[in-house]
């Protein structure tokens, strides 16, 4: 079969389709909705995972996070943090004892109300060690963050976030210098933090860090300070290049030996990893976009089915047509090749529907949610070759009973 | 007389079952028509006038006996050699003209031209210049609906001519027209049959089979006369 046949097939097929307009949309409306979600799907899935790629780039992989483990009391299981609280001790003795240290900080958070002038604002604190902004870069916006001799001293300064700073100085507004109450200890602001942005639900930016002895002497609830020397949650940063998976190894055996835990018995901490925690949601994700692959999927298989059944009514319709191309000399496979073009080139009309529309959703989406999306080449080729596939495969029946029809019977056909 | 004949039948038979009743719609027909001859072929219903104008157009393949057209035995051919034959060497007119509805008449003359396997090189200008054979060189961009029973018809012809057929098939050509109309389309026969070509008409009016200048009669499958016109007409 030559190309110019091929293209006359086209023309065939195209002329039957503007024939019944409406019908023709309304067969290709499964295919469209099918294409354009395989497009929106690909595209958010793509720019969930850049998102992700960012966040990892920013927040680094070789930071392990050691929290207070569950204890079990006579079989009842306490939820995190019931355990032994992780101390200074701990601390001290991880930074000892663990090869490839770079930057270690304890972290202990409470809820607390800050007050300035007539402004009030709910939010978190975070009392940390003076080296927990190089565990976890947080550049300034202005001003200058603590040391670790105020971090000794249990100095009353703090950093804000810019959510607080937001909701507590007016634009414009250098809050460095100021006075803000928090909890009714007063606490001279040195620096504003940059913005971090939108991470998961929680706004990491509502928040005031202070150096840990003032957030556990004067801030944090007597509930959080079980022992005299708590430091909440401990953030290890390792060197770049280095084992994480020995790293966390070496850690859990220091704290054992630390705390005291017998051979065999559980830990009473927990050991995680940034990596971890993002693996954990690019698992999550993937889920989500089989789920979403398969919902493609099938509304292609409707699709289809709704592009067979409307083939069989045309050749059944069109049976006295298919009659007359059989009396003057159209073999069976020229009716089943006229028939398999319409049904594929009704789908390939619907992915090409599709495939705008999808970009348009797509688009509506990315400027709702504020998420970089993209949408590939590969993308719409493979939702194009599943248009065409869906029209081969559900446009194969139909165009082979009407390249069956016997031409005297379609000939008489009523 | 040097050319050979364009068709020979030789005892044909086809039998149909209908609720598993065998019937004979053909019985030991045999006759022989020669390159340019004008035929017609009358009977009453049923008397296998049809069954014998599909077997002859290749739309249907006898049961018994032998059918060769144009040289070729058509008994054993397979169905893509019998498109080939109804597409290259037969031009068939039909009653209800069977032109496909919202298609100019250009495209529905074009439409054999589309399954042969030698085509000129320019298919319109081809389907235009069998249009104005037909006297409807005004008319190319008309589609069925906009055109007189005749016209369609004129079209159909049209379209059965575009291959330069070496035999045209007419079953009833006249059957949905009026008499005005009737005479002119069998003249527009009897013209083409003039300039060489073979004409079999299937008819029963009697006024049609007279434009031919030989009746085959058949009557319950069987062929019960065969003679020239002008002898038959008692």
């Amino acid at each position: 079969m030559d190309l110019r046949r091929i293209g006359e097939y086209v023309q065939l097929a195209l002329t039957a389709l503007r024939l019944n307009k409406l019908r023709s949309a309304l067969t290709a409306l499964g295919i469209i909705i099918g294409v354009a979600s395989v497009i929106v799907m690909e595209a958010i899935g793509n720019g969930a995972a850049l998102a992700l790629q960012q966040q990892v780039a920013a927040l680094g992989t070789n930071v392990v996070n050691v929290l207070t483990g569950s204890m079990r009391i006579g079989g009842r299981q306490l939820g995190s943090g019931g355990a032994v609280p992780l101390s200074e001790q701990d601390l001290r003795a991880i930074r000892e004892g663990v090869a490839g240290v770079v930057a270690i900080s304890g972290q202990l958070n409470g809820s607390v109300t800050a007050v300035h002038g007539a402004a009030n604002w709910s939010t978190q604190v975070s009392g940390v060690h003076a080296e927990y902004f190089e565990v976890r870069p947080w550049p300034l916006e202005s001003g200058r963050y603590f040391s670790a001799a105020e971090v000794a001293a249990g100095a009353r300064v703090a950093l804000i976030g810019s959510s607080v700073r937001r909701e507590l100085f007016a634009d414009g507004v250098d809050p460095v210098g100021e006075l803000l109450r928090v909890n009714n200890v007063p606490l001279e602001v040195i620096g504003t933090l940059g913005t971090r942005g939108q991470a998961g639900g929680s706004d990491p930016d509502d928040v005031i860090v202070v150096p840990l002895t003032t957030a556990r002497s004067r801030l944090v609830g007597r509930g959080a300070v079980t022992v005299p020397d708590v430091v909440g949650n401990i953030a290890v940063r390792i060197a770049d290049g280095s084992d994480l998976t020995a790293a966390q190894q070496a850690i859990a055996s220091v704290l054992r030996r630390q705390r005291r835990i017998a051979p065999g018995s559980e830990d009473n901490f927990t050991i995680r990893n940034f990596a971890q925690l993002l693996q954990a949601r690019n698992d999550q994700q993937r889920t989500l976009g089989y789920l979403l692959a398969t919902t493609a999927a099938m509304s292609l298989v409707v699709g289809g089915i709704g592009i067979m059944n409307i083939m069989l009514v045309s050749v059944t319709e069109r049976t006295r047509e298919i009659g007359l191309r059989m009396a003057v000399g159209a073999r069976a496979r020229d009716v089943m090749a006229q028939f398999l073009t319409e049904a594929v080139l009704l789908c390939l009309c619907g992915g090409l529907i599709g495939l705008l529309l999808g970009a348009a959703v797509t688009a509506l989406v990315a400027a709702l949610a504020g998420w970089t999306v993209s949408i590939g080449g590969g993308t719409v080729a493979v939702a194009l070759l599943a248009a065409g596939a869906v029209g081969v495969i559900f446009g194969f029946v139909p165009a082979r009973r009407a390249s069956r029809l016997d031409p005297i019977e379609a000939l008489r056909y009523e | 007389m040097g050319a050979p004949p364009l068709i020979v039948a030789r005892h044909l038979g086809k039998v149909y079952r209908l609720g598993g009743q065998p019937l004979a719609a053909l019985q030991d027909v045999g006759f022989t028509i020669m390159p340019g001859e004008f035929v017609a072929v009358m009977g009453p219903s049923g008397s296998g006038k049809s069954t014998l104008l599909n077997i002859l157009g290749a739309l249907d393949t006898p049961d018994t006996g032998s059918l060769t057209i144009d040289g070729a035995e058509v008994s054993g051919m397979d169905a893509d050699l019998l498109a080939a034959l109804r597409n290259r060497t037969i031009g068939f007119v039909f009653q209800q003209f069977n032109l496909l509805r919202r298609t100019s008449a250009l495209d529905n003359v074009k439409l054999p031209l589309l399954y042969s396997a030698q085509r000129p090189p320019d298919l319109r200008a081809a389907a235009r210049a069998c249009l104005e054979l037909v006297g409807l060189g005004d008319r190319v961009g008309h589609q069925p609906s906009q055109l007189s029973g005749g016209q369609q018809q004129r079209v159909a012809i049209a379209r059965a001519l575009v291959n330069s057929p070496r035999l045209l098939l007419a079953d009833e050509p006249t059957g949905a027209l009026d008499s005005q109309t009737s005479a002119e389309i069998m003249a527009l026969l009897a013209r083409l049959n003039a300039a060489g070509l073979t004409v079999i008409v299937v008819t029963h009016d009697a006024e049609v089979a007279a434009c031919a200048q030989r009746l085959l009669r058949m009557r319950d499958g069987r062929l019960v006369a065969d003679a020239p016109t002008g002898a038959s007409a008692a």
